[in-house]
């Protein structure tokens, strides 16, 4: 008998010894980041960056496979007792010795999630991780010029990316409202100080938001840079609108936190098959919300629609892509996103 | 049936008032669930675990009567929790507000011959619904017994409180066929129905791996242990089912609480079924400690109104359901365990007998509650 059979027959015995709980149900009680458990990490430290920004130190779980500068990893944090997921890019560099990695959060008006982590959150509590993801990376071959173009929060992807490699020539434009908002300002002017960035710092309060047009003049030589854009919707739809008609789309990259949601009409009466459960819901509502208040276990990632963890079978009905507005139908085999999916009619959801 | 309706006082316009200031009872509670609940759940699962692996750990040198005395009684104590705190509780999906897929009323299992799903439907769906309606509640009696004066006797009651006692032994079991409706299965030869098949089979499944882990695993893993060992596990899972039995008896059998017909419910408005939760439910009395040990089934009246509230806050809503009893002026039974237990089997032994005067004209409650 090979060793991997015989250690899967000692874990059958040891199944039987701790039914109906698993032996992992007792094990979690002793190392909960050990290898082979759910994936999950201890927050060791909380560090101030701005007046609403934080860089939470995580030590992930033995069965992290490490990232790539600029993805993104989607955290289960418990908030009032509720566990909630939400996606944050990761600042730390890839070869950090300690094996931590950080994520920077800034607290959104509203936000329970990014709130508690900027403001609550305490060293020694366990958060739920999944495997980093996200394509907003740099390609294999370093690029000899690059752009980065962000503003607010839309820094922290580009400073993992910034804190990874040197590069020949790189230059920033970022915009935040005042120069006290600038999430990493100290370490950005340092690599000023170095001559490894060129930053131009837009102080929206100030200075207005950045007219896209204005790269002409900040950076004369944008159009043969390799161009990394990360903030809000407004800067990326015009910044995709100016590469584009200037026709070099291909040199631009873009990452969005929150998609632009269109009004829809419609609902009905949505069924959760698995669960029995049947409640009505409106045309604007996504089905992931509907089902959490119905008190049906969603699984649920981002909740814009980017990661694919709240797909769930659609077994009868029509669904109407909140993005979109493209409508979903019901086949064998059909898949929706819930939390970027409302009720297009009665549907029936396999939870 | 009670021939005088104990609510017949109250008006219809009353008893929707009734229904609103639950709701908002409810609604306060739900508003404030949050951090201090979840880690009360977690510490309850927590300790529990390491009660069970330490009494487990204890029984392994069960040869050594201290060591039996000790296992035998931490083990006991663990299955009650998980019994009743913990599973009875997530099953009915008071934590599910949580969203953690480990402490879930869809993907919890316990330490129970009966498969999670399988009793959700008996006692959630069936039990909590028709809570003390005669022919529809079939945890009144068990389909065993009698319990209510007008049922019909039959010379099988007779022997109900042997009945009972063996129910209360192996009171797991019974709930298991109790969940798949055994007797009515094997009865009106449904049991060949897939369906039926597919439960029976389903529970065969979860008896056999509980028998192997508490009579045979365990005992075995304890070499020298070995008979002492399964006498303990044999034991704890007597102790548990006893106490759950009686706790559960104590819930909806005691003097004082009533039963409904099965037509008194047509068209029951919101304020006339918390009502029935109300009549139809007992609470027990005592100690923290006792209210935790039941699983906060103490606070039975509390449970049936609200099944879904993390238990842990049973305590401070029993205090103002109370208040809403004495302002309706309804009874509010309650009383310490000895008391309510000898109370349900009295009543036990006496419909095991005919009565002596058997009721005729009980009063139509629906007539009753809309008239009133």
């Amino acid at each position: 008998m090979t060793s991997a059979a015989l250690r899967s027959r000692a874990w059958k015995l040891l199944e039987m010894v701790t039914t109906p709980l698993l032996p992992s149900d007792y094990l979690d009680l002793v190392s909960p980041l050990r290898a082979g458990a759910d994936l999950r990490g201890r927050i060791e430290a909380v560090h101030p960056e701005t007046a609403d920004a934080a860089t939470i130190v995580i030590r992930p779980g033995r069965g992290w496979r490490g990232h790539t500068a600029g993805q993104y990893v989607r955290i289960g944090a418990d908030v009032d007792g509720r566990r909630l997921w939400r996606a944050y890019s990761i600042t730390s560099p890839t070869n950090r010795q300690d094996g931590r990695v950080t994520i920077t959060v800034k607290a959104i008006p509203d936000g329970k999630v990014s709130n508690h982590l900027v403001r609550r959150a305490k060293p020694g509590t366990l958060v739920q991780l999944d495997q980093p993801t996200g394509d907003f990376v740099l390609p294999e071959a370093k690029p000899a010029k690059v752009l980065y173009l962000t503003a607010g929060s839309g820094i922290t992807p580009v400073m993992g990316m910034l804190r990874d490699i040197d590069f020949d020539d790189v230059v920033m434009v970022h915009s935040a409202p005042q120069p006290q908002d600038v999430i990493f300002r100290n370490e950005l002017h340092d690599l000023v100080a170095a001559k490894k960035l060129r930053l131009t710092e837009v102080h929206t309060d100030t200075d207005g938001v950045l007219d896209i047009a204005r790269l002409d003049e900040l950076v004369p030589d944008w159009a043969e840079r390799e161009t990394w854009a990360c903030g809000p919707a407004g800067l990326l739809d015009a910044a995709e609108e100016f590469w584009s008609e200037r026709g070099v789309r291909e040199r631009l990259h873009t990452e969005r936190f929150r998609p632009g949601i269109v009004a829809a009409g419609d609902g009905g009466e949505v069924t959760f098959s698995a669960t029995g459960k049947t409640v009505e819901a409106d045309g604007a509502t996504p089905l992931l919300d509907i089902g959490e208040e119905a008190g049906v276990l969603m699984p649920s990632g981002c909740r814009m629609g980017i990661c694919f963890g709240c797909v769930t079978p659609l077994k009868a009905g029509a669904v109407r892509d909140l993005r979109t507005g493209e409508i979903t139908e019901a086949e064998p085999g059909v898949l929706i996103q819930t939390c970027v999916s409302a009720a297009a009619g009665p549907c029936d959801i396999e939870r | 049936m009670t021939a005088i309706d104990p609510t017949a006082h109250l008006t219809a316009e009353q008893i929707e008032e009734l229904g609103r200031e639950l709701d908002a009872i409810r609604d306060e509670v739900i508003a404030s669930r949050g951090e201090k609940d979840a880690a009360y759940i977690r510490t309850v699962i927590s300790a529990q675990r390491k009660l069970e692996l330490v009494s487990r750990g204890v029984l392994l040198f069960s040869f050594f009567p201290p060591a039996w005395l000790l296992g035998t009684a931490g083990l006991s104590v663990a299955k009650i929790m998980d019994n009743m705190e913990i599973g009875h509780n997530i099953l009915h999906g008071q934590w599910d507000w949580m969203r953690d897929p480990k402490i879930h009323s869809t993907t919890w299992e316990w330490d129970h011959v009966s498969p999670a799903d399988q009793w959700k439907h008996s006692h959630n769906e069936l039990h909590h619904t028709y809570t003390n309606v005669i022919g529809k509640d079939n945890d009144l009696g068990y389909g065993i017994m009698r319990v209510d004066e007008d049922q019909k006797w039959h010379p099988f009651h007779l022997g109900q409180p042997l009945w009972n006692f063996l129910n209360a032994c192996f009171f797991e079991y019974g709930i298991a066929a109790y969940d798949l409706e055994l007797g009515k299965n094997l009865h009106k030869r449904r049991r060949n129905t897939p369906e039926f098949r597919a439960r029976a089979k389903a529970v065969g499944r979860k008896i056999r791996k509980q028998v192997l882990k508490d009579y045979v695993i365990h005992p075995l893993l304890s070499g020298p242990s070995f008979l002492t060992t399964l006498a303990a596990t044999f034991t704890a899972n007597l102790v548990r089912n006893i106490w759950t039995h009686s706790v559960i008896m104590c819930g909806h059998f005691p003097e004082g609480v009533q039963t409904f017909e099965r037509r008194s419910i047509k068209g029951e408005t919101r304020g006339q079924w918390y009502l029935r939760q109300m009549m139809g439910s007992a609470n027990i009395s005592g100690s923290r400690a006792m209210h935790f040990m039941t699983g906060n089934l103490s606070h039975q009246i509390e449970h049936h109104l609200f099944p879904d509230l993390p238990s842990n806050r049973y305590a401070e809503v029993a205090v103002k359901v109370r208040a809403l009893f004495e302002k309706y002026e309804l009874e509010y039974v309650t009383g310490p365990l000895p008391k309510q237990v000898f109370s349900a089997w009295r009543k036990v032994f006496r419909l095991s007998l005919p009565n002596k005067k058997p009721k005729v004209d009980a009063p139509d409650r629906d007539q009753e509650l809309v008239a009133a």
